[in-house]
This record gives structure tokens, C-alpha cells and sequence, in this order.
């Protein structure tokens, strides 16, 4: 059977960038970014990645639902929701967009973890995970799950506040994850498989870190799939999204906000904070997980915090640093420098922090 | 530094290098390796030979030392375990001397199908022989084979306890030792030294709940060939634990494959196939196992697997990488690396040579004259064969009742007739003086006479 | 300017399976009868093996004349593109000329025939080259003693765990000491033994300049570390410069150090594993020693020791008592064998003669080709469009091989690093390396070319990729779908990776074929038990 692929496309997607503006989102500032000259992209983008993707698989099958949006006037999220939505239904085997954060989070609205996704890069911020690194490597990543060489992962859709992006100050929220083919980078050979034996990768992670928390330890356990393998390790379901506080197999926090976090901490001595890199830039602190502000990192005391990522993740950072961005610059100088990573069973890397 | 001129390094030579310092805008060679602090560079050149640069001058000296050996051509090698002296075939030095094959690497399905093409060979020759679906390339070794073999099998049944035969090749247990060292301590099931049979009450008793392999040799280190397999295959498996038998390869044309009584791996050596003994550089290894995803999972070599070409043909692919420590570092559970794949095609070259019948007849042989040798042996004044009563292939344990006897001693004064004794196994045999003598198709009837008069000779 | 090899066709005899040719009652090789007398002697020796325990049906191998397995595996050697065929420059493998004069050296009978367990009287010739080369590797990488039974870079790097595993047992420490530490870009191997050898592993990630910084082992050792494990030049071509202060760091906590020389042909005769502090080295005799790789063997390693690990080196070990030369089996402190017998001989057999054909200028001269030609190549690829060389600020040369990234050009054409690897074999050249993991450089590949090649064999690689390059970017479809002139079609690899559709043997492939067109689906494959 010819692969299907539904195409969404918002075709305001970074309007604002090409203008200086930090975003697009919100009438006005489309209406700003037209006005100051700037040129639809979006549609461009994606032509180009299924062109590419047609020269590879010459069967595939392109459902459109660009029909829902209006280029100039009144397009909205809900467009880009009700387009991904039909497709969806339509039983599409990928759905392909082009946007950026925020039409990764008007798509992880409409299909959630229902449809896989990919992104064609065309916005002003992508700090999703979702987002291959050009319109041909869209393409070339969406061939390769076609020919069952990429599998399903569940990647992370972020976005940061426009308003206060604009402002100056960079506010990143984790909004939720859709699952998207992922590949590890390709040596010799590897397939799929090698992908599900990240699964195995994952359990050795969690094992560690569990073992590493002794009885009666109140570990504050970030965001994320890593997270969700450690509390499932200590015996304990955690939420995706959120920020759990765990002790004894037990969840005692669940989703806290930073005032639940240090409430907890002001009769916890011995707290853990474990957390993962989240996104695709490598941030470990500040972004995605704000809720762990840097009071209750102080309070837990930078010695007792555990980074973890799975080989495969640190691999697909390249060779980028870890990030930390709490917004306490003494904080974030203080937690820069080398650190170690528990990688697996028995294993740890040493990687690079930086502010 | 001053040009150099050799063939091996074309551009060492002033033409060459001084277009490439040209090309680089760099007046010496030095600028290149600026990463390197000066304390660590080597000062002045180094404590070595002169060199004998033209090829007649290095290869009379090679071929001089080389010449002070004595093998095969100068004396008769009685002796085995582990490593066999059988007849090579020219043609599996033909293609292992093939220089496609030999300067060959790390291609892949397109560069290298004929190579990929031939270790398939090996891999399906060897399944053949041995009855089972999954056949690795080969491994470094009969032991290393069954190393990987036995914590695999560990790794499968979630324990961690090893049992070997009392009576295994002792080197090979010494790398077995090491091999599991972090894992457990090989315990040791009794074999009858009268009989080589594993103890089956014995092994029941080591059967406890953290066993997770058990290894056989069949035949024996001692030649014995075990008749109990399907009764020790079947208490292993009631224990929940795992079978690993190492087998020699050569003799499988006569003795049934061990997975048609239960073996869950078999390994083995083949440097029996056709491979020469190079002062037991031959030896190569190989694991087999059934068809089953969590037992291939846990293979930690790469793996040829057959796979449809475009218009129908068939092509080869390696299979599941990331189960090899080459694809996933420390998160894999053994290490992996170049093998001895060379022998491999050997091997396949040989076994293709030989055919069905050719192997079985080729083990006859090999029993005739084995159980000829050990009878003319027999007979000799003070030499007992203990298993001679018994079936054996290829090697049997001699005995010497002369007091204070010693194997290095005999074999010392074997020497002087141009004849390589046995093995000493004295100590694994524990009841004096003991040698494990090997006899193949290579030793014709003069052959084992002259042994047989050179031992009376020694002994008298 | 050199032109790419245009019009290249591999051979492709579309060679059927050695089983599918078989022809009932050929006979390829007679084993021959006994003589009468054994016969006599012997009588029906396999009758005395029970039933039970004896063959029932043949084993299903071929009936194959003699001519038939001649013409087969000659088509197969005629598809395999070995270093004597053409250019193949894959990083971290060391590929170079392989003398054709030692094969006919270990081809004497006297080496061939002769069995290790052999009185030493009788094996004078072997342990003398055993002998002479540990002195000669001692003096090339300033060691004390060498040992070279393991049979492969890995084995070599897995013994160099062992002996520091035996190190601390010996002190009583091992319990405590249970970490090693290594490099993400040192070989899989350097991480993988250790973790056989049932110790902790710590990667250090690379810094700003491609390499570890000093302050990443800072926060790596401790009283846990039993020791460092780690190649220098690293896979991507960069020397450390500080790699006597990372050996300093670890000795002040109690550890060791293990340099592993698999990138080691651009220091011979320039930089010793010795001299920079450590304690256990290991070279890759069938690479950077030139001794054929063997379409993946035989390999050896050297693997070298300082004064104080001498005792735990395995047995036997080949010592000279004046002018005879024996072996030493009674190594009380030893760690166990790692391989059968000595290891293979006749690849250190290769390795001697290649080093006393060379000499120590020689052997300088090769270190400092294989550096010249990298950069000559460097040079030139760095010019190729949408080639990137990673960690630009790093401004020094690279030694003996580089670690490029396709990454403009994949974002640029979507082609892939696989996908040129492919290509590549259309112009009839050997393929590169893409790269070991962890693959922390985006659509990486490794080329090391060695001191072997000529400028004109350089130049003809640079134009291969340059032409590969223009035509990802002009006709990339040719690139997706290469190779189109290679010994086989393209192979549906997903097969060998599906556990309902692998097939590892002849007698797999006949159950499973059927199974080859049915459907199968992404998901299927995902959750086929891998």
C-alpha cells in the first residue's frame, strides 16, 4: 500500500522572524509582519520537502489539508487544528506540517499521540522536538519511516510565551508530546531495531538512578519519557508533563507547582532532584520545567542532582552542551561546568553545562 | 625530514612529498603535528634493527628463522587438543590467498557481496553440520565461542551459575575462568575417567537454581564420545537452565548433531576445516543456536543474513547491529571486534569440497585410524590406552606404567625419532603419566607403526 | 583535474548459493580409504559408536566438483572490493598495502604445520620472531613487554581491562575501584571490554575543541577510578594535547592508564605510549602493522605493559635463555589466557617483517605520510559544497584522519551520509566509514587514507565525492537510489533486521523466503522483539 501522507501547512509560520518580530502568533502581529514586507514561506518550505520526498518514494500519497487555512486573512490555530483533525480521520499514515512551535502545539491539540507527526521546519521558533532539520531532511526522514527504518518515538512539543519572548525574557513550557519517526543517527546499518532497543537503553537508566535512592528519599522527578522510565523503575506512575515528587514507590506531588515542590522541601532534607535534557537544545534546568525554579534547586542542594539521559538522547544533541537557563544567572554559573550523566546500568557520561 | 624511498610509502618520496607540503603551504611536515606538546615527542629515532628494505634481503631473513622451525613436513605430529593437524586442501589456500578476500575489510552489502556472500556460506555450511537455523561468522576461538555461548545463555534464563565437565579442555576452562570471572566461578560436574561420561547424579546435584548454562564437549577434550546427551539435555532444561555443547566440527559427518538431542547452543573450533595449524593461529570459533529472537538477541558478533535484491536475486545485509558492542558501546552485554573471518571462507571452502559424504567418510577414516593407532599403542610393553574399549574420535589418553615416568620426558625421547607426542594431561587425568595422543586422515599406516616402535623404543 | 572513475561496472555473476549448485553424486575432495592393514586393525571403528549417539541422515552440504567450488569462490573474491582491488580509505581501519612477500613467508610449510604444543626446541623460528618483535615493539612504544596473543584490536583493549582488573585485585582494591573512564570518541571497544570486564564505564563527552577537556576528567575520577581507557588521536583525527596531565589526574587517584594505538600509525617513531605516562598500550598489528585485514581477521594485538604489570601478563610468555628461546607457562600472578595458544603467529610473523623492512626512519616516514596525505585530503574535501568539518575553532591539523559531517549537504538535498556510502561503490571505490557511535557529528563520515595511496589515487577519492556532492544536489534521485553498478541489486535490508524474515543459514532461508513478500509493516518490524 502507497504510504499517505496528509500535509498541513500554516502559511503565516515565520512571517515574523523574516521581520525581526519573535514569533507569529496573534492577528497583530501577522497583520505587523505583512505590513513590514514579509513574504508566506511556509508553503514554499513544504513543497520542497514533498518534492523531495516523491523522489524517493515515487507511490506516496499527498492528502492536503491546506483548504482549511486562509493565508491572509483569519487564519488561526483553529484552522491548523481542524486540518489536522480530518486528516487524521482521513487514517493518514504521517502527518506532515510546516510551521513552527506553535503550530506543533495546534497539532498536538488536534491529534495528540493519535496520527505520527512530522515538522518541516518554516517557523521562527522550534524548540520541538518534532522538527526535522530542513524541508529535505523532512523528507528524507519521512522516507526512511515509510521503508520502516525510523520508528515511533514520543517527542516533546515546546514553545516559549511570545509576550514575554518579545519582552526579552525566554519562558520555555513542555505543552505536551506527539510521536514522530526518530532515527538515530545512521552508522552501518542500523535499523529500527536499534530503536526499540532504546527501550532496553531506557530500563538500565532507571534501574540506576533507582538504586541510587536509598529508602524514605523524596526524589523530585522533571518532565519527560526518561523521568516517566525512573518513576516506573521506583514503582511509581508519574505524570508526563508535570513535575512529581516521589519517595518510596510512592507519588506524594503530583504535577506540583514550584510552591508544592518547597513546601515538600521545608521537611525534606535529603531530596533528590533528577531531571532529563528536554528538547532538542539540551536543556536540563529552566525550560520545560520551571516549576523546578531555582529556589527549590538551591534547596535541594546542586550535589543532590541527578541528570540523566539515555546515550542515544546525548548523542542527538551532536555535540552540544547541556543548558541550564533558571533565570538566577549566580544559580546557573554555579551549576555550569562538567558534569556527570547516568547513561544506563553501570554507566555515566561527563558532559559539558553551560549557562 | 629527508625523503624517504620505499615502495610502501609512495609518497615519502621528495616528488611526491614536496607537492603535497606545496599543496598544504607548509614548509615541513612538523607544522602538522603541532597538537602534540614537545616533551612528548620521540627524540632521535628509535632502539631498532637496520632494515632490510629490498625484498630478497628481508625475505632470505624471515625465511631463515622461519627455517628453524620443524613442523609437519619434518616430523610426525601426534598431537591435538585444540589445535589438529589435518590435511589442508590447495584449494582452500587458493582462496584464502585470494587478495580480494585477504586485503578485504569492512565493506558492506554493495563493496563486499562476494565476501558478505561467502561467510553466508559458512554461516549455512556450518547449520548444516551442526542442525541449527543461526550460525555466527567466525569468532576467535572454540573457547571464546563458548564463552559468549554461556553467558548468553545466563543472560536468557536470568541466572548466573556455569557448570563445565570435570574433564574439559583445561585451557580452555583457564579462558572460560577469565572470561566469566565477573559473573560467576565454573563449577565442575564429575565425569567417569573410566568412561569420559558425565556424572548424571553429579549434575543433578550442580543443577541448583542459579544455574543458568551448562557446557559439554562432545567429543570430549579426551577423545570420549558422551552417549548420555539427550538425559543431560533433558535435566538441564528441567532445571531451567541452558545447554552449550562445544563440539569439533569434523566429526559431526558421523556423530549426530547435538541439536538433535537438545543443545540450545552449540560452538565449536575450524581449524579443523581446512585450515592450517600456524602454530595455533588457525583456530577459529563459531556459536550456533535456533531461530529464536531472544537467543539471537543475545549473539554478540555480527550476523549475515540473506535478503531479497531488486529483480529477485538475493543480497546480504548485517543484521541487528545494535547488538554488538561495535553499535552500542558498554550498553552491549559482550564485545566484538575483527574476527577471524578469513578461515571462515576457508572452512566454507572446505566443507564445500568434501560434501555429505566426503565428511562422513573423512570421520570414518579418522575413527579407523585413530582406533588402529590406539591398539598398535596398546600393544606396546607398559602403555595402556584406558578407552580403548571405549568409542572415541580423533584422540584417545595413553598411559604409562613405567615408574617415574613423565610425559615431558617421553615426549623428549619422541622427539629424538621425529615424532611429536601427545598432550600432557596428566594432571587432569590424575592416575600418573597420561598424554592425549590425536591421530587424523594424515597419519598413514607407517606413520602410526613408527609411532608405535619409537614408544617401545622410548619406553624400553 | 582527476576525473571520477565513469563507466565502472563491479562484476556481478549473480553466483547462486554454494548449496543451490550442488549435483548429486559430485565429488569435489576424496578423503581416501585406509590401508588393509588398518582396516584389519581397526575394524568397523564406528560401529562401536551406539546408534543413537552416530549421524542418522548426511549433513545437508553440497555435492559440488572440484572445478565448480574453484570458479564459485573466485566469482565471490572477483565481488568483494579488498584493498589489492582499489582504493578504500575507511576511517579508524588503517587501511594500507599489505606486502604480498610476507604471504608467501607464512606460507612455509615450516610455519604453517607447525602445532603451538610443539617441544620450543622445535619452534625456535616462530619464538625468535616472538622475541625480537616484543623487544621491537617495546622500543616503538616505550613499554616493557608486549604480549600478542589477543587475535584483535577489541581482544587487545578487552586483555588491557583484564590486566587492570588483575592490578587491583592484586592490591585488594578492586572492590572499591570498580569505574573506567573513557572517551566518546575513543573506539566502541575501549568501552565495551571494560564492561565485559564487569567495571563501571564513564564517557567523557567532547569539548569545545572536539576533545575532552581536562576539567571533564575532573569530574570523573575519584577513588572509584581503576583506570583510563582511551584512544589519542581520537576517531576524529584531533590529539589531545593534554594527555599527559589526564594520565597525571588518574595516576594521582590510583589509577591506570591504558592507551589504545588503534589510531595509532601517525605517532610511530614520533609519540610513545610510554613516554606519555602509560602504563598499557595495545596496537592493531593487522592494521597499522600491515598485516591483511583479512575480510575481518586475523587480526592481533600487541598489547604492551610497564614494568609493574609484566607478572599479569597471560601465559606462555616467550622468554631467551642465552641463544635457546622457551616459553613460560608458570605465571602465578597472570591473568587467564585470552586466546588459544599464541595468538595468530603469522599475523606477527607480518608485522616483523613489515617493521624490518622499514626500519625506525621508515616507520617515521609512514607516520608522517599517512599525517601529510590526511591533510592534503582535508584540504580538499573541506572544499567539496556541503561538506562541514565539525568544531571549526579547532584550528589544529588533524593527524591521520578526519571525521566529516554531510550535514549542509543533507539539509540542503536531504541525501544522506548512507546514501553517498553507497554511491561511492558506482565509482568503483571501496566506501568510507561513516563513523563509530556514539555519532555525535550529523551525517558524519571518516576517511583516514593511510601512507599506502599515491596523489593520484587522492585526487581520484576527492573527485568521487566532489562528483557525488554535485550530484546529490543537481540529480539526487541517483544518490537515493545507488548503487546502480555495483555486484548486487539493492537488497531490502529491513529483511535481515525482522526476526520473521532473517535468515543467518541456507536451511533458514528455505523455511523462510515465503515469508520475504508478505507485507510487512514499520510497526510489525518494531515490535518483532528487538
Amino acid at each position: 500500500m502507497p504510504p499517505r501522507v496528509g500535509v498541513v501547512v500554516n502559511p503565516i509560520a515565520g512571517l515574523g522572524g523574516r521581520v525581526g518580530l519573535k514569533g507569529t502568533d496573534g492577528v497583530e502581529v501577522v497583520a505587523r509582519a505583512l505590513a513590514l514586507g514579509a513574504v508566506p514561506r511556509a508553503g514554499a518550505r513544504m513543497a520542497e520537502a514533498l518534492a523531495a520526498l516523491r523522489a524517493r518514494r515515487r507511490d506516496v500519497a499527498i492528502v492536503s489539508g491546506d483548504d482549511a487555512h486562509d493565508p491572509v486573512g483569519g487564519t488561526n490555530a483553529a484552522d491548523t487544528i481542524v486540518a489536522a483533525r480530518v486528516l487524521a480521520e482521513a487514517g493518514v499514515d504521517l502527518l506532515l506540517f510546516a510551521g513552527g512551535d506553535g503550530t506543533a502545539r495546534d497539532i498536538l491539540t488536534a491529534v495528540g499521540d493519535r496520527v505520527p507527526v512530522l515538522g518541516v521546519p518554516a517557523g521562527v521558533k522550534m524548540h520541538s522536538a518534532v522538527f526535522a532539520a530542513s524541508p529535505r531532511a523532512a523528507a528524507d526522514l519521512a522516507a526512511a519511516f515509510f521503508a520502516g527504518d525510523a520508528a515511533l518515538a514520543e517527542l516533546e512539543v515546546m514553545d516559549l510565551d511570545e509576550e514575554a519572548y518579545r519582552a526579552g525574557r525566554v519562558s520555555a513550557r513542555l505543552y505536551g508530546f506527539v510521536r514522530g519517526p526518530y532515527r538515530r543517527d545512521l552508522v552501518q546499518g542500523v535499523k529500527v531495531g536499534g530503536v526499540a532497543g532504546e527501550t532496553a537503553a531506557l530500563d538500565g537508566l532507571a534501574a540506576e538512578v533507582a538504586s541510587r535512592l536509598g529508602p524514605g528519599t523524596p526524589a523530585i522527578l522533571g518532565p519527560g519519557t526518561t523521568m516517566r522510565a525512573v518513576a516506573e523503575a521506583l514503582g511509581a506512575a508519574k505524570t508526563l508533563l508535570g513535575v512529581d515528587l516521589v519517595r518510596d514507590g510512592r507519588v506524594i506531588a503530583v504535577d506540583a507547582a514550584e510552591a508544592d515542590l518547597l513546601r515538600a522541601l521545608a521537611t525534606a532534607e535529603d531530596a533528590r532532584l533528577i531531571v532529563a535534557p528536554i528538547g532538542g537544545q539540551g536543556h536540563i534546568l529552566g525550560r520545560g520545567n520551571q516549576q523546578v525554579s531555582s529556589e527549590v534547586i538551591r534547596r535541594v542542594g546542586l550535589d543532590r542532582l541527578i541528570v540523566a539521559a539515555t546515550p542515544a538522547k546525548l548523542a542527538s544533541l551532536h555535540h552540544q552542551a547541556l543548558r541550564v537557563d533558571t533565570g538566577d544567572s549566580g544559580l546557573d554559573r554555579a551549576l555550569a561546568g562538567y558534569r556527570r550523566v547516568v547513561t544506563g546500568r553501570g554507566a555515566e557520561a561527563v558532559c559539558r553545562v553551560v549557562a | 625530514m629527508a625523503a624517504f624511498e620505499h615502495p610502501y610509502v609512495p609518497n615519502a618520496s621528495a616528488g611526491p612529498r614536496r607537492r603535497l607540503l606545496d599543496a598544504l603551504g607548509i614548509a615541513d611536515v612538523e607544522a602538522l603535528y603541532a597538537a602534540i606538546p614537545a616533551d612528548l615527542r620521540v627524540k632521535g629515532v628509535l632502539d631498532l634493527p637496520a632494515p632490510l628494505p629490498a625484498e630478497q634481503d628481508l625475505r632470505r631473513h624471515v625465511a631463515e628463522l622461519i627455517e628453524q622451525n620443524r613442523g609437519a613436513g619434518d616430523l610426525l605430529i601426534f598431537r591435538g587438543a585444540g589445535c589438529w593437524p589435518h590435511h589442508v586442501p590447495a584449494l582452500c589456500d587458493e582462496i584464502t590467498g585470494r587478495g580480494e578476500f585477504l586485503t578485504a575489510y569492512a565493506g558492506g552489502t554493495y563493496s563486499d557481496h562476494g565476501k558478505n556472500q561467502a561467510v553466508f556460506e559458512f554461516q549455512s555450511l556450518i547449520g548444516a553440520l551442526v542442525g541449527l537455523d543461526v550460525v555466527t561468522p567466525p569468532t576467535y576461538d572454540a573457547a571464546g565461542a563458548a564463552n559468549s555461548a554461556l553467558r548468553a545463555a545466563c543472560r536468557v534464563t536470568g541466572r548466573s551459575g556455569i557448570v563445565v565437565p570435570a574433564l574439559m579442555n583445561p585451557d580452555r576452562l583457564e579462558q572460560m575462568r577469565g572470561f566469566v570471572r565477573p559473573t560467576a566461578q565454573p563449577r565442575a560436574v564429575r565425569q567417569d575417567p573410566a568412561t569420559g561420561q558425565l556424572d548424571l547424579a553429579d549434575l543433578e546435584a550442580k543443577l541448583g537454581p542459579d544455574v543458568g548454562a551448562v557446557f559439554l564437549e562432545q567429543p570430549g577434550f579426551l577423545g570420549t564420545i558422551e552417549t548420555q546427551g539427550a538425559a543431560i539435555a533433558e535435566r538441564v532444561h528441567a532445571a531451567g537452565a541452558m545447554l552449550v555443547v562445544g563440539v569439533d566440527p569434523l566429526s559431526l559427518g558421523v556423530l549426530a548433531a547435538p541439536s538433535d538431542w537438545g543443545a540450545d547452543f552449540v560452538t565449536g573450533d575450524i581449524q579443523p576445516l581446512g585450515i592450517h595449524m600456524h602454530a595455533g593461529g588457525g583456530c577459529a570459533g563459531f556459536i550456533a543456536t535456533r531461530d529464536e529472537a531472544r537467543l539471537v538477541a543475545e549473539l554478540p558478533t555480527t550476523l549475515i543474513s540473506a535478503a531479497p535484491a531488486e529483480g529477485g536475486g538475493v543480497g546480504f545485509a548485517w543484521s541487528t547491529p545494535e547488538r554488538t558492542s561495535y553499535d552500542t558501546r558498554h550498553e552491549a552485554t559482550d564485545y566484538y571486534g575483527t574476527t577471524q573471518w578469513l578461515w571462515g571462507i576457508g572452512a566454507a571452502v572446505y566443507l564445500s569440497l568434501l560434501g555429505p559424504k566426503g565428511l562422513a567418510e573423512l570421520g570414518e577414516v579418522i575413527m579407523q585410524r585413530s582406533l588402529y593407532a590406539a591398539r598398535a599403542v596398546a600393544r606396546v610393553p607398559g602403555v595402556r590406552v584406558p578407552h580403548l574399549d571405549r568409542p572415541f574420535f580423533k584422540e584417545f589418553v595413553v598411559t604409562f606404567d613405567k615408574p617415574g615416568a613423565t610425559v615431558t620426558a617421553i615426549n623428549r625421547a619422541l622427539l629424538a625419532h621425529g615424532i611429536v607426542g601427545g598432550h600432557d594431561v596428566s594432571r587432569l587425568w590424575s592416575g600418573g603419566p597420561a598424554m592425549l595422543m590425536c591421530v587424523t586422515e594424515t597419519h598413514d599406516r607407517a606413520a602410526i607403526d613408527r609411532l608405535a616402535a619409537a614408544l617401545a623404543e622410548v619406553l624400553s | 583535474m582527476t576525473a571520477p572513475r565513469n563507466g565502472f561496472h563491479a562484476a556481478r555473476w549473480n553466483e547462486p548459493l554454494i548449496q543451490d549448485l550442488s549435483e548429486p553424486g559430485a565429488r569435489g575432495l576424496l578423503p581416501g580409504a585406509v590401508e588393509p592393514a588398518i582396516r584389519a586393525g581397526a575394524g568397523d571403528a564406528l560401529a562401536r559408536v551406539p546408534a543413537h549417539v552416530r549421524r542418522a541422515a548426511p549433513p545437508a552440504l553440497p555435492e559440488v566438483t572440484q572445478h565448480r567450488v574453484v570458479r564459485h569462490f573466485t566469482r565471490l573474491a572477483q565481488m568483494t572490493m579488498g584493498f589489492d582491488v582499489t582504493t578504500d580509505m575507511m576511517g579508524t581501519c588503517t587501511m594500507k598495502y599489505s606486502p604480498k612477500v610476507h604471504e608467501h613467508i607464512v606460507r612455509a610449510a615450516r610455519l604453517a604445520d607447525v602445532h603451538p604444543g610443539q617441544d620450543p626446541e622445535t619452534l625456535q623460528g616462530v619464538l625468535a620472531i616472538l622475541y625480537r618483535f616484543n623487544r621491537m615493539m617495546c622500543a616503538i612504544a616505550g613499554m616493557d613487554e608486549f604480549t600478542f596473543q589477543p587475535a584483535s584490536g577489541a581482544q587487545g583493549i578487552y586483555t588491557n581491562a583484564c590486566l587492570i582488573r588483575a592490578y587491583h585485585a592484586a592490591r585488594g582494591e578492586l572492590g572499591r575501584r570498580d569505574e573506567i573512564i573513557t572517551t566518546a570518541f575513543s573506539h566502541p571497544a575501549d568501552a565495551a571490554t571494560p564492561h565485559v570486564a564487569g567495571f563501571k564505564v564513564i564517557t567523557l563527552m567532547p569539548g569545545p575543541q572536539g576533545y575532552p577537556e581536562l576539567a571533564a576528567l575532573e569530574a570523573a575520577v575519584s577513588p572509584r577510578t581503576a583506570g583510563l581507557m582511551l584512544t589519542n588521536p581520537e576517531d576524529t583525527g584531533q590529539y589531545n594535547p593534554a594527555i599527559r596531565a589526564f594520565v597525571e589526574r588518574v595516576h594521582a587517584v590510583g589509577g591506570l592508564c591504558a592507551y589504545d594505538q588503534a589510531n595509532g600509525n601517525p605517532l610511530l617513531g614520533i609519540a610513545r605510549a610510554g613516554d606519555a605516562g602509560f602504563d598499557l598500550c595495545q596496537f592493531n598489528l593487522h592494521k597499522t602493522f600491515s598485516a591483511p585485514h583479512g575480510a575481518i581477521g586475523l587480526g592481533c594485538a600487541a598489547v604492551g605493559v610497564k614494568e609493574p604489570l609484566r607478572r599479569f601478563l597471560p601465559r606462555p610468555v616467550v622468554t631467551l635463555d642465552g641463544t635457546r628461546y622457551g616459553l613460560d607457562d608458570d605465571r602465578p600472578d597472570a591473568i587467564e589466557r585470552i586466546r588459544a595458544f599464541l595468538g595468530n603467529v603469522p599475523t606477527v610473523v607480518k608485522a616483523y617483517a613489515w617493521v624490518m623492512s622499514l626500519g625506525t626512519e621508515g616507520l617515521r616516514a609512514v607516520a608522517e605520510t599517512a599525517v601529510l596525505n590526511n591533510n592534503y585530503l582535508l584540504a580538499n574535501i573541506r572544499r567539496i559544497k556541503g561538506v562541514a568539518i565539525p568544531w571549526p575553532e579547532n584550528t589544529a591539523p588533524k593527524l591521520e584522519q578526519v571525521r566529516y559531517s554531510w550535514e549542509p549537504l543533507h539539509n540542503d538535498t536531504g541525501v544522506t551520509t548512507m546514501e553517498i556510502e553507497q554511491r561511492m561503490v558506482d565509482y568503483g571505490v571501496q566506501h568510507y566509514m561513516p563513523s563509530h557511535v556514539p555519532v555525535l557529528v550529523p551525517q558524519p563520515f571518516t576517511i583516514e587514507p593511510g601512507e599506502s595511496l599515491t596523489i593520484e589515487e587522492m585526487d581520484h577519492m576527492i573527485a568521487t565525492l566532489r562528483a557525488i556532492a554535485a550530484e546529490a544536489y543537481e540529480e539526487p534521485e541517483v544518490v537515493h537510489h545507488a548503487p546502480h553498478h555495483a555486484s548486487v541489486a539493492r537488497v531490502d535490508d529491513g529483511i535481515a533486521n525482522d526476526p520473521a524474515t532473517w535468515a543467518f543459514t541456507h536451511r533458514a532461508l528455505a523455511k523462510k523466503r515465503a515469508a520475504w513478500s508478505k507485507p510487512r509493516s514499520a510497526a510489525a518490524k518494531r515490535h518483532a522483539g528487538y
